[in-house]
């Protein structure tokens, strides 16, 4: 009976994941770091890096999730949470409608429980094909509301961001979306619990300074863009060219910001390491 | 008289006369004695911080602080703030936390500083700290916006119990320049972003995001200083002797659940 049902999931995340992966027409596809072209299929089969460079091209929700479950063990948490307008503001409703119907994603986050290397955990990613992945009120709620699960079930959780920042069309209660999600992980620390912030291209503004920042372990993608300050408004502020590999992932190890850069074909090994290292019976 | 347009207020709350956070400190506070350093690499003057008395009772007070003379605006990087003065709040409130003092926090900021040696030091993981760290202060924590309050780097002072705004500060995601740039491309219709972007007074009151309206008098703070001030005081008064009733434990709480019910778009089961 079980099985039937884990099959049932294994079939839904692959077919959700095909989509996020699915580029129309293009049977090559060019790395934007170093230009080459590489059959589409040879690219999707290298977890989506380019096997020339190694540049990681983004990913989405349900494609990531697909490279760290096990397979079958994907259970999608608060699909129903809806968008929201909460300014009322001009256009939005619109836009919202239209990346729904482009990314078959109602906001963008999508959050889930399943097992990583047999062992359960919770998983939220943020899928940058969606307003850049920006923090709005249904993804500041969304990830809180995957925090409290996590809390209440006791269960290590897993974020991986990508977000350009802020949602502007929700203002203020965008900003507020970094109070709610810190302060919900404050309680969920105090309860002794894992919490493993992966930070993938690009990482910036309000979620950098929120939740992002705040795993007990951090990681990177290679290559990831992670900062407060996009590089275009510094270079603007300080009237200077930033320095070559300025605020990436390699750069934030280096000043103490990330504690492993992983690349994405050892992803969900480092999770499995790390969620049996913090397995209950590590202390009496 | 009309009500004032938000374009207006924003103008308001920028203007170079309006009282600083040096005017409040000596208006409200008594034997301020600033604490300086981040106790890890420097001490950045974009924040001015320290202990003092309010009406005779030991608090903390923390602000940012924007200069009013040129070589004081570039000394304290025009009130905007490194990680280094972030951390530096941090480590006061924790003190104040220590001593059982309230926390008062003076926020007037165009933002976080977006910076090369910002980033290079952290200023995303120090505004993030700050933000969870204050929410489970348990002592009473009262935020005042007075003139600015912009981005993160306004927030990681504002997770407090209450917060309050003067009538004319406006607090928001960014300055409307900015908004007007990131989502039109086009940095000179920031008035007409001002009007769309709900950072009035009276408009974060309505949101439910802050607690209560400061009065200001007519034509704005910098009309009449003392009185700004005076009406300060009654406010920081009014709010701090009912927190002070109140549990650590119970103080946190409240807390969080003022923040955790912003922006909920619907009740869902997992």
């Amino acid at each position: 009976m079980s099985t039937i049902f884990a099959k049932r999931r294994a079939r839904l995340l692959a077919m959700k994941a095909i989509r996020d992966n699915y580029i129309p027409g293009d049977k090559l596809t060019a790395c934007p770091k170093c230009g080459q072209e590489s059959q589409r299929k040879e690219v999707a089969e290298n977890l989506s890096v380019c096997p020339c460079c190694g540049y990681h091209f983004p990913l989405g929700a349900y494609y990531r999730l697909s490279t760290v479950l096990d397979p079958g063990s994907f259970r999608e948490l608060f699909a129903k949470l809806p968008a929201a307008d909460p300014l009322g503001f001009p256009g939005y409703l619109e836009k919202q409608r239209a990346a729904q119907r482009k990314t078959g994603l109602t906001e963008a986050v999508v959050t889930a429980v399943g097992t990583i290397g047999g062992r359960r955990c919770v998983a939220g990613v943020l899928d940058s094909r969606f307003f850049m992945g920006s923090m709005s009120a249904a993804v500041g709620e969304k990830i809180t509301l995957a925090i409290e699960y996590a809390g209440k079930n006791r269960l290590p959780l897993v974020l991986f961001s990508a977000s350009g920042g802020a949602r502007m069309q929700e203002g203020i209660l965008s900003l507020m979306q970094m109070a709610k999600t810190s302060a919900a992980l404050a309680r969920f620390s105090e309860k002794g619990l894992l919490f493993i912030s992966v930070l993938t291209d690009p990482t910036t503004g309000g979620v950098t300074a929120s939740f992002a920042s705040l795993g007990d372990i951090i990681l990177a993608e290679p290559g990831a863009l992670i900062g407060f300050a996009g590089p275009r408004v510094i270079q603007q502020t300080i009237g200077e060219t930033l320095p070559e590999g300025f605020q990436r992932a390699e750069y934030q190890e280096e000043h103490g910001f990330v504690d492993a850069v992983v690349p994405r074909a050892q992803m969900r090994e480092t999770l499995a390491q790390l969620l049996r290292l913090h397995e209950k019976g590590g202390r009496p | 008289m009309n009500p004032l347009s938000a374009a207006e207020r924003v103008a308001i709350a920028r203007h170079p006369q309006r009282p600083n956070i040096t005017d409040y400190i000596d208006g409200l506070f008594t034997d301020f004695f600033e604490q300086k350093g981040d106790r890890l690499c420097r001490e950045d003057p974009a924040i001015l911080g320290g202990v003092a008395l309010f009406h005779g009772r030991p608090v903390t007070v923390i602000g940012t602080r924007k200069g009013k003379t040129a070589e004081e605006s570039i000394r304290c990087n025009f009130g905007m703030p490194s990680p280094e003065g972030y951390r530096k709040a941090l480590r006061l409130m924790k003190q104040a936390e220590k001593f059982r003092r309230p926390v008062i926090t003076l926020i007037d900021t165009s933002g976080a500083y977006p910076g090369l040696e910002a980033e290079a030091r952290g200023q995303g993981e120090a505004i993030a700290r700050n933000l969870l760290e204050m929410s489970r202060l348990t002592v009473p924590v009262i935020a005042v916006i007075t003139g600015e309050g912009n981005s993160g780097g306004a927030l990681a002072l504002g997770v407090a119990n209450r917060v309050l705004m003067l009538e004319n500060a406006v607090y928001a995601i960014l300055s409307p320049e900015g908004f007007a740039s990131i989502l039109w491309r086009d940095a000179s219709r920031h008035e007409e972003a001002c009007g769309l972007m709900k950072l009035t007074a009276p408009d974060l009151l309505a949101l439910g995001v802050t607690d209560g309206v400061i009065p200001e008098p007519a034509g704005g703070a910098h009309c009449n200083p003392v009185q700004a001030i005076r009406e300060v005081d009654r406010a920081l008064e009014y709010h701090l002797s009912a927190l002070l009733k109140e549990s650590g434990q119970n103080l946190a709480a409240g807390r969080y659940k003022k923040f955790r019910k912003l922006g909920v778009p619907g009740k869902v089961e997992p």
